[in-house]
């Protein structure tokens, strides 16, 4: 971990950072207290014991509820990262939303790079859980955006209406959207829309400021399905990364609205690459190179991602950690969709459906969103030719099942490669 | 609020980086909130660790109510209205009536000097209710306070309210253990709280790790209410059907002093001082906290042209059957005091005994097609 912090200090960024992480600090590592970062007339409080404080999950199902031990929590209670987030904010929201029918939630949040090792304690197991039993202390995770390497990912248009491809990307040295203060903010939206300002050729755009926006440009991005509003979901608006809304929010695209990038909803940025029709290969060679464009462009200013060797690319959400990546199509599958051995044939090709609406939406008509399960512990590249050979696998069933022919359940392609 | 607690780590930003952009907003704090009040208070925390941003993220976060103006900052603890005074004095000022830095508050709990109340008409009056918020000194105020300090409260709460005897004896039902008949039985009653959903609330942190140390106690008459750990420590309400305010206020005050007398005990008395009067987490109910009012049919007068400036002469407020922010069902106004600081409980429920009693005549009047212009009250 020390490399992160010879990252930032290398950089050629005009921040004080190193006033803010005092040199007698660098030699105890990432486990200070606020009592450090606290001018001399405030105190801190801890009143109370860490037993009175501990959270009563007791109806609670979710990846923090399942790890967060009365121990555990006496244990990381009084820490915080550098920038001063600590545990209890971390696990706010999974303290506010017990469960969620349909899905296990993760039930925490990092506000910062830091908050990943100040508070591994409790962030290893979660993710070890969430993505199924990788082992953040010991494992590597590849990153690999060679889009050259995917084969074949050119979908039957009769099945596949769309394709798209999205991930998150952080600014290092910038709070996480849980955390960050209204200057920080403003700053990941100055580093991004210079950076994509900078594009060129089919990926030249326009970035349009909530804040800012016309009527007409309001209505334009909404009938093209780009405008992201106010999260209204209380996993995120607990976490605290809908405060000052919409102040420094926005979305960019580019002019032939196959290349998005939100900035500072969830994450810092959201990236998307999407067009209609099933050729996923171009989506995601698309996907590569804007995404490699911007970090070279962020990068010439002195700024980088937040990335490590065993987390990969760092994102508020841990379910988002490695790749943050999401892969996927709408496609129709009417027949499939009605077979019982649906669910098991997605679960062995390690694919995930939900409704065309996104995450916890329902599916209209026999038409789904079928993307990756994984996130952690596979590549990019490696985790988009899943998809493509999930999908293509699926497609084969359908068309055999509209001939009257059987299907086979696939045998449960391995995880961690 | 947790999520502004690094105070320090922010000063490295500028000003003009940190300053929330208000050019949207209509709120107390955002008139109040000029660059050079935000540059001098940025740096302040109150002991507990409770700092501007905590204080103005609701109304940052809120621009603007279509009916009312909101106030748009919280108090996290007693030590807020002080340390936060350049903010906080406009704000208050601004909301109560130009009341100055310098005034004092007079607090007046002794329902014998009410004046009549006794007989509003209950053709037209289907109940009275008088409601107020307390906050125990010492602990910090629900947009604050930790797990383990809420917790307090709601111990040190029960204990006080299980102490109640006579008319108020009762019971204690926490949100977190309710059973389902209870549940069912409380939401029939209408004393059921739930979770805030209005964002002024869940903007300034009120609502975290619900349902945890909340709950709620009412007399076995089902008259004296109190909830727990909601918007404010305490909510005390008195209630009954018909129009017997100054019953209603009797048991008020009673109640209320049977359980100051436990808190006191434990040193953790009622926050009050002489100029702001009770402190609650909101500036707008400083002072006395106090809303009494009542359930009034008024349908001709609600529809006369004059009802809006009547009310305000009389120093009286109206909302919709359902509380704030809801609208009225078939003519019936829910209306009480529109004031908090700077007059007495006894003055205000005074008000709304007297403007009411005077409404009543006005409708009855406007029912036999009379004209009420001679009746228009001056302005209290």
């Amino acid at each position: 971990m020390a490399s992160n912090f010879a990252r930032i200090l290398s950089s050629k960024r005009n921040v004080g950072i190193l006033s803010l992480v005092g040199a007698g600090s660098l030699s105890v590592g990432f486990f200070l207290t606020r009592e450090q970062y606290v001018s001399a007339g405030a105190q801190v409080r801890r009143l109370y014991p860490a037993s009175a404080d501990y959270p009563d999950l007791r109806k609670h199902n979710n990846c923090m509820a399942s790890h967060l031990t009365p121990a555990l929590y006496a244990k990381l209670c009084d820490k915080a990262t550098p920038n001063g987030f600590t545990l209890d904010q971390a696990i706010q929201t999974g303290v506010d939303n017990p469960g969620h029918p349909f899905i296990k939630t993760v039930g925490m949040v990092a506000g910062d790079e830091e908050s990943y090792e100040v508070f591994a304690d409790l962030f290893d197991p979660v993710i070890k859980e969430r993505h199924n039993g990788y082992n953040a202390r010991i494992m590597k995770h590849p990153t690999d955006l060679e889009s050259s390497k995917i084969r074949g990912g050119q979908f039957d248009d009769n099945y596949v209406l769309s394709s798209r491809v999205r991930t998150g990307r952080s600014i290092r040295g910038l709070s996480l959207p849980p955390a960050c203060t209204r200057a920080e903010r403003r700053d990941v939206e100055r580093v991004v829309i210079s950076a994509l300002a900078g594009l060129k050729g089919n990926l030249a755009g326009k970035y349009y400021s909530l804040t800012e926006m016309t009527e007409k440009e309001q209505q334009q991005l909404i009938d093209d399905h780009f405008l992201f509003d106010k999260p209204v979901s209380p996993l995120l608006t607990c976490a605290g990364m809908a405060r000052d809304w919409p102040d420094a929010r926005g979305i960019w695209h580019n002019n032939e609205k196959t290349f998005l990038v939100w900035v500072n909803e969830e994450d810092h940025t959201r990236v998307i690459s999407m067009e209609k029709g099933g050729n996923m290969k171009r989506v995601f060679e698309r996907f590569c190179r804007g995404l490699q464009e911007v970090e070279h462009l962020i990068q010439e200013k002195g700024w980088e991602f937040m990335w490590n060797e065993h987390l990969g690319y760092i994102l508020t959400c841990p379910s988002n950690l490695g790749t943050g990546l999401r892969a996927g199509v709408h496609i129709k599958l009417p027949r499939l969709s009605k077979d019982p051995r649906f669910p098991k044939i997605l679960d062995n090709l390690r694919l995930q459906k939900r409704g065309t609406g996104g995450v916890d939406t329902a599916a209209v008509g026999s038409t789904f969103d079928i993307s990756n399960l994984d996130r952690l512990g596979q590549s990019e590249v490696q985790l988009v030719q899943t998809v493509i050979d999930g999908v293509n696998y699926l497609i084969e069933c359908e068309k055999r099942l509209e001939k009257g022919q059987d299907i086979k359940i696939p045998a449960p392609i391995s995880q961690f490669k | 609020m947790p999520f502004n607690c690094h105070n320090d780590y922010k000063m490295k930003f500028s000003l003009e980086e940190e300053y929330p952009d208000l050019s949207q907003h209509n709120n107390h704090m955002a008139k109040a909130l000029t660059k050079e009040i935000y540059e001098k208070l940025r740096s302040k925390s109150t002991p507990s660790g409770f700092t501007l941003d905590d204080i103005i993220q609701t109304g940052v976060d809120n621009p603007g109510h279509p009916f009312i103006m909101t106030v748009g900052c919280v108090a996290g603890d007693e030590e807020s209205y002080e340390v936060f005074k350049d903010l906080l004095d406009p704000v208050i000022s601004d909301r109560h009536g130009g009341y100055k830095p310098t005034d004092k508050h007079n607090t007046d709990l002794n329902w014998e000097n009410l004046k009549g109340g006794d007989d509003l008409d209950p053709n037209y009056v289907q109940s009275s209710r008088v409601r107020t918020g307390r906050s125990l000194k010492g602990y910090t105020l629900p947009p604050h306070n930790s797990r383990g300090e809420r917790r307090a409260v709601e111990k040190l709460s029960i204990e006080a309210m299980t102490s109640l005897d006579g008319e108020f004896k009762g019971k204690y039902y926490p949100l977190k253990d309710m059973t389902e008949k209870e549940q069912d039985q409380l939401i029939a009653d209408h004393f059921l709280f739930d979770k805030p959903v209005s964002p002024l609330l869940l903007a300034s942190g009120m609502a975290r790790d619900w349902p945890d140390a909340r709950g709620i106690y009412h007399n076995d008459n089902k008259t004296f209410l109190v909830w727990v750990n909601e918007e404010d420590h305490l909510r005390v309400i008195s209630m009954q059907k018909g129009g017997n305010m100054k019953e209603v206020f009797k048991r008020f005050c009673v109640g209320l002093q049977k359980i100051e007398d436990v808190f006191k005990k434990h040193n953790h008395g009622f926050m009050w001082n002489e100029h702001l009067g009770f402190i609650l987490t909101c500036p707008s109910n400083l002072g006395t906290g106090l809303r009494g009012g009542v359930h009034v049919k008024l349908p001709k007068l609600s529809t006369h042209p004059k009802f809006e400036e009547i009310l305000t002469r009389l120093r009286l407020q109206k909302r919709g059957t359902g509380g704030v922010d809801t609208a009225s069902v078939g003519g019936v106004f829910d209306i009480s005091n529109a004031d908090r600081l700077g007059s007495s409980e006894v003055q205000q429920v005074q008000l709304v005994v007297d403007g009411v009693k005077l409404m009543i005549e006005m409708e009855k009047k406007l029912e036999k097609g009379e004209s009420i212009d001679d009746m228009i009250p001056a302005q209290k």
